[in-house]
């Protein structure tokens, strides 16, 4: 371990004392890190090229591509903000966005809160046929989200879903879940079947880094496993809570297989404006205005940065009062 | 109270209802793939029907449309390794680099690239779409596989991953002994960055194996599409839409069926993995 030389560095540091003055030895060191620097490029280079090529470029496009407008007469012309400007007021995005909002305010909470309770559950102690828990709960993320729509959506359905045939053996009405109204909560459903584990796991993974001694001493010091739980084990938490819930940001508003594919099965309800991702690609490929796809892709993508920031910001304040 | 209580029924009892959730719609899904199309329509379905079809039911799947579910089934897997494989090569090579070497524009250069986590895949989505038609890559498997090579979070992972697991009085130690810095990263660091490389395979596997957005996109030609984007096709054709082909539906059902099995096999078998490199993701903020 090189621990005590960085040690000493760092008391000097501390102490405000000025390093001592260079000797032949140190500078020979200094040229020795500035060409080993150079290898540093060469390890970063291939992912940064890709970067660039494969993200920042694309990025730079919707820009690009978003201030434009295309017409039949005249051609693309350069339109300024005005794509955006008409997506900032156009009713099927806007209404696209704040469904997604609500499903976020509802889906994600329930999902995390499920994950947390799972993990601290699995990590307790308490539980019999844990490692059979932790892996069952985790298999529905091995299911593509398309085949999680597709079954979920015959188990919904009034043809041959369980409920539905129960209902019928039982001469009462099933609950329409394909329906305007319960739509949006059969999505968050699906969500958080696939979902629920992926995020138990990473909870599950951060909280077995946590120290086992402040158990113990907790423990010797009379608190329970509840009381563990809250006081220690969630507030260890945190930066994996933060994570979970950056990455269910991006799910929300993101959303498109799920809703997709039950457009199929329910196309009076699902519009081609359900979601903004689902508006983004209408836009794109059935309406032929890629100008305007771009600005919404890029708009939305913005969305999801601003949230996630917002969320992270609200977090950390709220931790630190 | 005498007798210290080592587990919780309440809490195993509320895991296993839990489990129930998780499995219940699979055990539909199995049991769906044993029915006639018949069957499924008129029997119950959390039970099997009076014909166990599901021999039938493979076959028709397998063979529908000159053996399109194979094709696709095979896509699936060789757009996911290549991408998944390619992704981790990529992040762990790199952020090998960005945690061991100090350059200039390194912190830049980082807080560029972790900036960009948050920004959704999908929302590149379409302009790759746009881009790539321009340079004639759309409708080929390379449409697929190049944007699922760059993950922001799986460099990220392997940045933190290779801060903590490699030791660097290991490398000046083979630096004294007159390695190179390459032979270094492949003699000596690579083998303390295998448990992340590998937690970033399983979920850039995960990912492509599962992406269903991209591909639609990106492919018209159904010799190349995977098989989230095939399935979506077949059910098209028989539910909603025309719903002329509903005789169809547990061919539908039983392509999902057998389509979940490889991933849910390497799941059980790779478990331990997804927990070694998460965690160092996981801790960190």
């Amino acid at each position: 371990m090189s621990r005590p030389a960085n040690q000493v560095l760092g008391s000097r540091l501390a102490a405000g004392s000025p390093p001592p003055a260079s000797s032949a030895p140190q500078r020979g060191r200094r040229r020795v890190r500035a060409r080993r620097g150079r290898y540093g490029y060469v390890f970063a280079l291939p992912f940064l090229a890709c970067f660039a090529l494969l993200f920042v470029l694309p990025l730079g496009y919707a820009l690009y591509r978003s201030l434009f407008k295309t017409q039949l007469v005249g051609g693309t012309v350069f339109a300024g903000l005005a794509n955006y400007t008409q997506a900032l007021t156009d009713g099927q995005f806007l209404a696209g966005v704040s469904r997604v909002a609500l499903f976020f305010v509802m889906q994600v909470p329930l999902m995390l809160v499920l994950a947390l309770v799972a993990a601290l559950a699995i990590d307790s102690g308490l539980l019999r046929l844990a490692r059979l828990t932790r892996l069952g709960i985790f298999i529905p993320y091995a299911v593509p989200g398309v085949v999680a729509a597709l079954m979920w959506g015959y188990l919904y359905g009034p043809d041959f879903g369980p409920a539905a045939q129960l209902a019928a053996k039982l001469h009462v009405t099933a609950p329409d879940f394909l329906g305007r109204t319960l739509m949006l909560p059969s999505i968050a459903n699906i969500v958080t079947w696939e979902f629920t584990g992926y995020n138990m796991i990473v909870l599950y993974a951060a909280l077995r880094t946590v120290p086992r001694e402040l158990y113990e001493a907790a423990a010797v010091d009379g608190a329970g496993p509840w009381r563990i739980a809250w006081r220690i084990k969630v507030p260890a938490l945190r930066p994996a809570l933060l994570l979970t819930l950056m990455f269910s940001v991006i799910g929300s508003f993101q959303l498109f297989t799920e809703p997709d594919l039950l457009q199929s099965v329910a196309p009076t309800v699902i519009g081609p404006s359900y979601t903004p991702n689902l508006y983004a690609y209408s836009l794109a490929f059935t309406s032929q205005e890629p100008d305007y796809a771009a600005a919404v892709s890029f708009l939305l993508g913005l969305v999801t940065v601003i949230i996630s920031y917002a969320v992270l910001y609200g977090a950390s304040r709220r931790s630190r009062r | 109270m005498t007798v210290l209580r080592r587990r919780s029924n309440l809490l195993t009892v509320a895991m296993l209802v839990f489990l129930l959730y998780s499995f219940f719609p699979l055990f539909w899904l199995f049991i769906s793939s044993t029915k006639t199309t018949g069957d499924l329509f008129s029997t119950f379905g959390l039970w099997f029907g009076h014909r166990f079809a599901l021999i039938s039911n493979i076959r028709l799947a397998l063979t529908y449309s000159h053996g399109e579910y194979l094709r696709w089934l095979l896509n699936t897997l060789i757009y996911s390794v290549t991408s998944a494989v390619g992704a981790a090569c990529l992040a762990t090579f790199s952020g090998y680099g960005f945690a061991k070497y100090t350059f200039a524009g390194r912190n830049a250069l980082l807080a560029a690239v972790l900036g960009t986590i948050m920004v959704p895949v999908t929302a590149l989505a379409i302009p790759t779409y746009f881009l790539f038609s321009k340079v004639g890559l759309v409708d080929t498997p390379w449409a697929v596989i190049l944007p699922s090579l760059v993950s922001p979070f799986g460099f990220f992972l392997m940045w933190v991953y290779a801060r903590d697991a490699v030791n660097d009085s290991i490398m000046d130690a083979a630096r004294i002994d007159g390695a190179g810095e390459m032979a270094i990263f492949f003699r000596v660091s690579l083998r303390s960055l295998a448990p992340g490389f590998v937690t970033v395979v399983l979920f850039t596997l995960v990912a492509t194996w599962n992406n269903y957005f991209l591909p639609l996109i990106m492919l018209s030609d159904s010799k190349y599409f995977p098989i989230t984007v095939g399935l979506s096709v077949w059910e098209s054709e028989t539910a909603g839409g025309g719903g002329s082909n509903s005789a169809l539906t547990s061919m539908v059902v039983t392509g999902a069926m057998l389509s979940v099995i490889p991933l849910i096999v390497a799941f059980i078998f790779l478990q331990r993995y997804w927990q070694s490199g998460l965690s160092a993701g996981a801790v960190k903020e």
